[in-house]
């Protein structure tokens, strides 16, 4: 009998430290045949279980092509993600997933792609970019625009610069707190829309971080003439089953971890910004 | 913890000692107990090191004299994982009535040399006079909790909170409702859970020992309370009962006082 | 004839005296059937294993209103005369506590358990009951990911379903479309008269036991009496809600000042959310020996009042108790209808009863859907 709860065994190949409070973990199912059949779109996200401690929803980080592994990027902020901060090469953890719906990567081929994120809200679309990058002719222009809280809070500094130096790319960082050696704009990342040469017809928008973040992307996005059904966002809910069943993550009849995570903005248009929904 | 197992103290301070107890009362799963955690300081089962350095203590009771003030310093030192268990340590207790009454005259109608009993004015949970990591509340204390609270620490993790309400429990365990179903006040939905819904499923009203849930409703359960028969002094003394210094009740049990009042 | 006699007659009731109730409990004890059905404990209708039809709650009436629930015993003969108590089909199919699966380190691996089930045949479901299992059953059974646990427990089900006779002061199934009198989703029917009950086949699994009891024919004026009891039930009703469409209105009022007002008598306790036969909202968390060695993935009851149901980390969507009751009561009467296409709600009125404070659904929704001021 198929049941999706329970989950299957994966083994920690590599473990590096991104930030004093974020980790990645690279993964592989210890059943080759569960690895093989493993197949995801960026975006999409998996439960990832500590033996004994407790399960938390994790997007995927790395390329669908990557066929023999995948990547969890983690940030430290309760007491499961605590405990997997601690986990080395070797350990093993439980995995079920790929779970919800990813973004539209084969709906908005030969768009320029805009892709604005706050904090750690880079991690569902580091996936993205790297999809974008290994898929560079499909694509129109690529702006990414990162912002963090504080200039430290940056991690993956070294791929932005690599990313920037691509054709038809345009990295924009900011940072609300900026050091003396940030090289990016101080300020919200929502205020970086304003300077872009925008080809409001030709853009998609992909959103993802805080909700206030992507409320204020999306009032400027508009400013600059996009279509509300050329903004794509994923949210962020409690998701505990991932298959749209313990009802947590509801946002009016959207069961986030099955219908989205990541939306269109006309789906949710009633929803987007209601406190306490 | 490398290698080594992991050190733990049970502490007393104001307290019946029930919930030390309810630890001697685990049976099978306290002699697993030595296998995992070296228990260093344990006076009611033996052990007796108070001053030990530990990875775990566990705290029961009240900080009622001076000298409990120094000495939960000291165990706080001492203790990489402070754990406060029951409702003595996390609530002030049954004692911590007596922060609402006339001390000195109470002190002289009992004692015939008051004088000698040198007391604080006031009996506090332990988290107002230092740090605590974790809270198991009861009257006594679970030791399904406790339990669990050891393994999550043994794991490297803070224990789970539970928030949720007694109504939770008894509806899992297809508790008939005592209020609905009787008419009889029950302090179930304001209450916390961890006791397994003790009380209604013996057929009476929760009294709250456990201490606040997240939410506490007080005026619109003691609205009902006061539908029920129960006059608003009555009801603050439900407030007012074991988990009385637990601030949500305390605040609802001198808002009631003071209606009746009027 | 009018139409609902028509219908009656063409299910072909036959008629069994009610001193012969008992044969119908040999006839599915002899199936292989666990029989569970009502009977009185704790001063509630409770559902349990039965193994003699005279443990039925002879004679029992029910009085229910907001915050309310008492039994009253009478000389009436009759087993059915109430609607029911705080818990039916709910905990059988989806149960209040689960083990998923189990888990043991060095080297970690995962086995599925499996739930402990037997055939059961539940007599004395109502049809608001029936119509909130339909409800569970498309939402734990629908594709691409049906839960086995569910789905074991739903197929060891034979239900015997009856039609109500009477409504409690807090029904309100006519006006949903439930009941009170059965529709089509049982295996065996029943309609209980003063000296007997009628039944009915719904299912071949049911034939297979209503064609081993010795029915008599029913007379016309059984049927009429049978009609006439459950349109006198619904009639009865004095409660409602509005029409699923102005139902869809409440999404267009998320800022109205009534949810405050419902806030400050709500407890959050979730007891409605724990009767309410629709309900599925459920919380996993694992559960570890003290060896350190094994361990179980355990899922339970979870309601959207509980703080946790919410919470990402250190912050909860919905902090308020308003927030809450908002969730709760747009997503049973609107968010339903686009994900189930009907509303969550049967009309049986238990988070009416069960709510320690008595708050009453269909009086909220209608002050939330009257046009009024926003809360600012």
């Amino acid at each position: 009998m198929f049941d999706p709860h329970v989950p299957h065994v994966a083994v920690i190949d590599q473990r590096v430290q991104e930030s004093p409070t974020i980790f990645t973990l690279r993964l592989q199912y210890t059943d080759t045949r569960v690895q093989d059949a493993f197949e995801f779109d960026p975006g999409q996200f998996n439960m990832v279980t500590l033996f004994g401690v407790g399960e938390i929803a994790i997007s995927i980080v790395n390329d669908p092509l990557d066929s023999h592994f995948f990547d969890h990027t983690i940030r430290v902020v309760g007491r499961v993600s605590e405990g997997m901060s601690r986990l080395q090469p070797g350990d093993r953890v439980g995995i079920r997933g790929p779970f919800g719906r990813g973004w539209p990567m084969e709906q908005i081929k030969g768009r320029d792609v805009l892709l604005v994120t706050g904090g750690l809200g880079c991690a569902p679309l580091v996936s993205v970019i790297r999809y974008l990058m290994r898929r560079r002719e499909d694509y129109g222009r690529i702006m990414i625009l990162q912002g963090v809280k504080h200039a430290d809070d940056l991690i993956w500094k070294e791929q932005y610069d690599v990313w920037a130096e691509e054709r038809d790319v345009r990295v924009l960082l900011a940072a609300d707190v900026a050091t003396q050696s940030w090289r990016g704009q101080q300020g919200m990342v929502t205020e970086l829309i304003g300077q872009l040469p925008l080809r409001s017809q030709r853009t998609v928008a992909l959103l993802c971080g805080p909700e206030l973040m992507m409320m204020a992307a999306v009032a400027n996005l508009r400013e600059k003439g996009m279509q509300d059904g050329d903004i794509w966002f994923s949210m962020e809910r409690n998701m505990q089953c991932g298959i749209g069943q313990c009802g947590h993550c509801q946002i009016g009849p959207k069961m986030v971890c099955r219908d989205g995570p990541v939306f269109c903005y006309d789906e949710l248009a009633d929803f987007f910004g209601a406190k306490g929904f | 913890m490398n290698g080594q197992k992991p050190k733990l103290a049970v502490h007393k301070f104001s307290s019946c000692d029930g919930c030390q107890l309810a630890l001697l009362n685990l049976g099978e799963t306290l002699l697993q107990l030595p296998e995992l955690v070296e228990i260093v300081h344990f006076a009611e089962a033996g052990p007796n090191a108070p001053d030990a350095t530990v990875d775990i203590a566990l705290v029961e009771g009240s900080i009622s004299t001076p000298e409990d003030v120094h000495r939960i310093r000291m165990v706080r030192e001492k203790s990489r994982v402070l754990v406060t268990i029951g409702a003595c340590a996390t609530a002030g207790g049954l004692q911590a009535l007596a922060n609402f009454a006339d001390r000195d005259a109470w002190m002289s109608a009992i004692y015939p040399n008051p004088e000698l009993i040198d007391t604080l004015r006031t009996s506090s949970a332990i988290s107002g006079h230092v740090r605590v990591d974790c809270e198991l509340h009861g009257c006594p204390v679970s030791s399904r909790q406790v339990v669990s609270a050891l393994r999550e620490l043994l794991n490297g993790v803070m224990p789970r909170e539970e928030t949720q309400p007694v109504c939770v429990e008894c509806k899992r365990r297809g508790v008939i409702c005592t209020l609905v179903s009787k008419g009889e006040p029950c302090m179930g939905p304001v209450t916390l859970s961890g006791c397994g819904a003790l009380c209604p499923a013996a057929g009476r009203g929760c009294y709250g020992c456990y201490g606040p849930a997240e939410r506490v409703n007080d005026p619109s359960l003691s609205n009902r309370f006061v539908d029920l028969g129960l006059d608003r002094q009555a009801s603050a003394r439900r407030f007012h009962f074991i988990a009385n210094q637990a601030p949500a009740f305390k605040a609802a049990g001198s808002r009631l006082k003071d209606e009746s009042h009027e | 004839m009018n139409l609902q006699t028509q219908q009656a007659v063409s299910r072909r009731p036959g008629f069994l005296a009610r001193d012969a109730l008992q044969t119908l409990f040999t006839v599915l004890s002899q199936s292989g059937y666990r029989v569970f059905g009502p009977m009185v404990r704790d001063g509630a209708i409770q559902f349990d294993t039965l193994t003699a039809a005279d443990q039925l709650p002879s004679g029992i009436l029910n009085d229910q209103k907001p915050g309310h629930y008492r039994l009253e015993q009478t000389d009436n003969p009759r087993v059915f005369g109430w609607n029911h108590g705080p818990q039916a089909l709910k905990p059988l199919c989806f149960a209040p506590r689960d083990e998923l699966w189990s888990e043991q380190s060095g080297p970690l691996r995962f086995s599925q358990s499996q739930p402990d089930v037997e055939p059961t045949a539940v007599i004395g479901v109502r049809a608001c009951d029936l119509a909130a299992l339909a409800i569970q059953d498309r939402h734990f059974l629908t594709d691409p990911d049906p839960d086995p646990y569910y789905r074991q427990r739903r197929e060891s089900l034979l239900l015997i379903g009856v039609d109500c006779a009477q409504s409690a002061s807090t029904c309100f199934c006519a006006s949903t479309g439930d009941g009170p009198a059965l529709d089509d989703r049982y295996d065996i029917g029943m309609a209980e008269l003063d000296e007997g009950f009628l039944l009915w086949q719904g299912s071949e699994k049911g034939r297979a036991v209503t064609d081993q009891l010795d029915l008599q024919i029913a007379s016309d004026d059984q049927l009429a009496a049978m009609v006439q009891a459950t349109s006198q039930a619904a009639s009865d009703q004095s409660r409602s809600l509005p029409d699923s469409d102005e139902l869809m209105l409440l999404y267009k009022r998320l800022e109205h000042a009534h949810w405050q007002q419902v806030a400050e008598r709500c407890l959050s306790c979730g007891n409605c959310t724990a009767v309410c036969p629709t309900c599925f909202c459920y919380e996993t968390t694992h559960e570890m020996a003290l060896d350190g060695k094994t361990a179980k993935m355990i899922r339970q009851w979870d309601s959207c009042f509980s703080a946790t149901h919410s919470s990402m980390g250190q912050f909860q969507v919905r902090s308020t108790t308003k927030q809450r009751y908002r969730q709760w009561l747009t997503h049973k009467l609107a968010g339903w209808q686009s994900q189930q296409g009907r509303i969550g709600c049967t009309g049986c009125g238990r988070c009416i009863v069960w709510c320690p404070v008595g708050i009453d659904l269909t009086v909220e929704t209608v002050a939330v859907l009257e046009e009024g001021s926003l809360d600012v």
